[in-house]
């Protein structure tokens, strides 16, 4: 395998380890099979072909990968869950619905290494026994399903996918499914419902665990495509090799992507716990804009809990105990767990003193508001009356009892709900109320009070303005 | 309705993609298709794919009435979709949105959450928000038809705008 060249000025930082996104913004690079082969793409799958399933799953155990698409599940552990004794067939599903805001790296794997998913996903049909597999991918990604498809009959003219694959008895089958622009097609259940045709209405769990009743009521694995191009790479190094990037516990690397108020936003593949919010925010990213002090950070996608400059978190348990500010951070699943929020989707969206974080929640609930699928009482009545009310207060038409009402409504959504919508669309308005109250205050004077609201307006889009 | 051997082949092809009981599973495939010879979904195409799914009209209906991705009403010629979340929100899409409806004359004032969509008076242009679009780094970022674009602010607007016509 050749040592990868860059495109000018697209060139991986050095705190990088490109593994994922070796093959994005390569040089002479295109998604065509012809260049996946000669870096010595299907490879592993070749290999994981003359494995038993079982030590395929068995790999993927060992090396500790954890779900990159939001919830940190470990994927050995999920593809488990299959009943031991099922007769069903099983079907696998590639989470293509990147639509987590904040999150943009899915996008760059299925435009330019759309190879590099579809081994994964063959790898991983094999080890889970599916013999057909969904590409589940949004409406807006027009041109990557194209390229997905065009890349799935490449595959196919080798042999690498259809009736028996590479000449054994492997048969699989990939198909695209593209969504609708609906966030609740990201979630699991409501993927589901949303491939069988229906509203895409999340599922009550227990009893529906997708490894156990999901597409059709059949064990079907849902995973995140970053998460299945890993499975490549086990099996290519083996799991040890594998668990030996990355920190324990929080194996592998994982793509980081920053927005905001960052001189150089963009994506970084980093070793999981390896590099610090600091490290991410002031190297990698070259800092805040000239001037500017950082004010708060979303680590992993909107529904994260907001992180406040100058907080401090314990993290660490007897011997290890140690207190951090903000910028000593490790980027992972368990610490940013430990200092109240989540590593989640990998978003990282970084705020400067600037912002007015009542606008900033104001977008974030009209988010929500927008895309609650309406079956749960509190999300969607709550969604949308936590974008009343920031609406409101936005609008200069706040009341002082605002700032409880909002809290009272997150706190009447999170835990109450069919799927985790709930608490993706309450954790943002519990802790930006509780860790900016000042900001939420200013708009509470009544100065406005009974002026027409349109939160549309130019007034509204000059709170977020640079 | 009428539809073209095309349309009706590929539809077919999308049939396929699942089991035999389970035809429904193609209800958005085949919306997709509709979508796309029409520029919307109305209610001859929603007749269309119940008959050709077997199921009752209704459940084609709500899926058209939840998908913001399914228009109920025309476009224009080019249909433009805004991105509207945090990052891009930040990166100014606010006053991105108010420059494409200046240069392409279009009045979003009577745009509520049920009538999502705006059209020029001549038909050309017509303009949504949308939500975000996983492109947060290189916002504000919008979809002109199934073309993409980055870093699209009011400075450059017009001249993207000039590319359509
Ligand atoms: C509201 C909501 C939206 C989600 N959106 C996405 C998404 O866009 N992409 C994704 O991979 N996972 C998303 N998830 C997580 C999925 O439900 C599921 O956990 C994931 O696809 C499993 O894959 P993984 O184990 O590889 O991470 C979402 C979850 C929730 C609750
Ligand atoms: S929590 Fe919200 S999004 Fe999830 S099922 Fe209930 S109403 Fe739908
Ligand atoms: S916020 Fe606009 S692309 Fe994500």
């Amino acid at each position: 395998m050749a040592v990868p060249k860059y495109i000018k000025g697209k060139e991986p930082h050095k705190s990088e380890y490109r593994m994922i996104f070796r093959n994005v913004d390569r040089r002479g690079w295109d998604a065509s099979i012809k260049s996946y082969i000669a870096d010595g793409g299907y490879k592993d799958l070749k290999k994981a072909l003359k494995m038993k399933s079982q030590e395929v799953t068995d790999e993927v155990k060992t090396s500790g990968l954890r779900g990159r698409g939001g919830a940190g599940f470990p994927t050995g552990v999920k593809w488990g869950f299959i009943p031991p004794d099922n007769k069903k067939p099983v079907y696998l599903i590639c989470n293509s619905d990147e639509s987590e805001p904040g999150t943009f790296k899915d996008r760059y794997i299925v435009h330019q290494d759309p190879h590099q998913l579809i081994e994964g996903m063959l790898i991983s049909c094999y080890a889970v026994g599916a013999k057909v597999a969904y590409i589940y991918i949004r409406e807006e990604f027009s041109e990557g399903a194209k390229i997905l498809e065009n890349a799935i009959e490449e595959a196919r003219k080798k042999n690498f996918l259809g009736k028996k694959i590479l000449g054994g008895k492997f048969n699989c089958e990939i198909f695209i499914h593209r969504g609708a622009g609906a966030y609740i097609c990201g979630e699991e259940t409501g993927l589901i419902e949303s491939l069988e045709g229906k509203r895409p209405y999340p599922r009550i769990k227990p009893p529906y665990f997708p490894a156990a009743l999901g597409l059709y009521m059949c064990p079907t694995i849902v995973n995140n495509v970053e998460s299945l191009c890993h499975v490549k790479h086990i099996i290519a190094m083996g799991g040890q090799k594998y668990a030996k990037i990355g920190t324990p516990r929080n194996t592998g690397t994982r793509i980081l992507c920053v927005s905001g108020d960052v001189v150089r936003p963009g994506y970084f593949e980093v070793e999981v716990g390896k590099i610090t919010m600091g490290e991410l925010i002031n190297d990698v990213c070259g800092g805040l804009r000239k001037g500017r002090k950082l004010k708060g950070v979303i680590p992993g996608g909107s529904s994260a809990k907001v992180l406040r400059a100058g907080e401090k978190y314990t993290i660490g348990t007897g011997e290890s105990e140690r207190t951090i500010g903000i910028n000593d951070i490790p980027m992972d699943f368990d610490t940013l767990a430990a200092c109240g929020s989540m590593a989640g989707s990998g978003g990282v969206i970084v705020m400067d003193d600037s912002r007015d974080m009542a606008w900033i929640l104001n977008n974030i609930n009209t988010f929500y508001a927008h895309e609650s699928c309406g079956q749960c009482t509190p999300c969607r009545e709550g969604s949308l009356w936590m974008k009343k009310i920031t609406d409101r207060m936005v609008s200069g038409a706040g009341v002082p009892s605002d700032l409880k009402t909002l809290t009272s409504v997150g706190d009447n959504i999170a835990g109450r709900t069919i799927c985790a919508f709930g608490e993706a669309c309450a954790w943002p308005t519990q802790s930006f109320v509780a860790k900016f109250p000042e900001d939420f205050k200013k708009h509470t004077s009544r100065r406005n009070a009974g002026k027409e609201l349109n939160p549309e307006s130019k007034a509204a889009a000059a709170g977020l303005k640079r | 309705m009428e539809v073209s051997r095309e349309l009706n082949k590929q539809a077919n092809e999308y049939i396929s993609h699942y089991p035999n009981d389970q035809k429904r599973s193609a209800s958005l495939p085949l919306l997709h298709l509709l979508q796309q010879e029409h520029g919307y979904i109305n209610e001859e195409s929603m007749n269309w794919v119940a008959e050709k799914l077997d199921i009752e009209p209704i459940h084609v209906l709500e899926l058209g009435t939840f998908y913001p991705g399914f228009r109920q009403t025309a476009p224009g010629k080019y249909h433009i979709r805004v991105c509207r979340t945090l990052s891009c929100a930040m990166a100014g899409c606010y006053e991105t949105m108010e420059k494409f409806c200046e240069v392409a004359g279009i009045d979003r004032s009577r745009v509520t959450h049920h009538n999502p969509i705006a059209v020029s008076e001549d038909g050309k242009f017509s303009i949504e928000f949308a939500e975000c679009l996983a492109s947060c780094g290189t916002g504000p970022v919008c979809l002109i038809g199934d073309e993409f674009y980055e870093s699209v602010n009011a400075e450059n607007v017009a001249e993207l705008i000039e590319k359509y016509d």
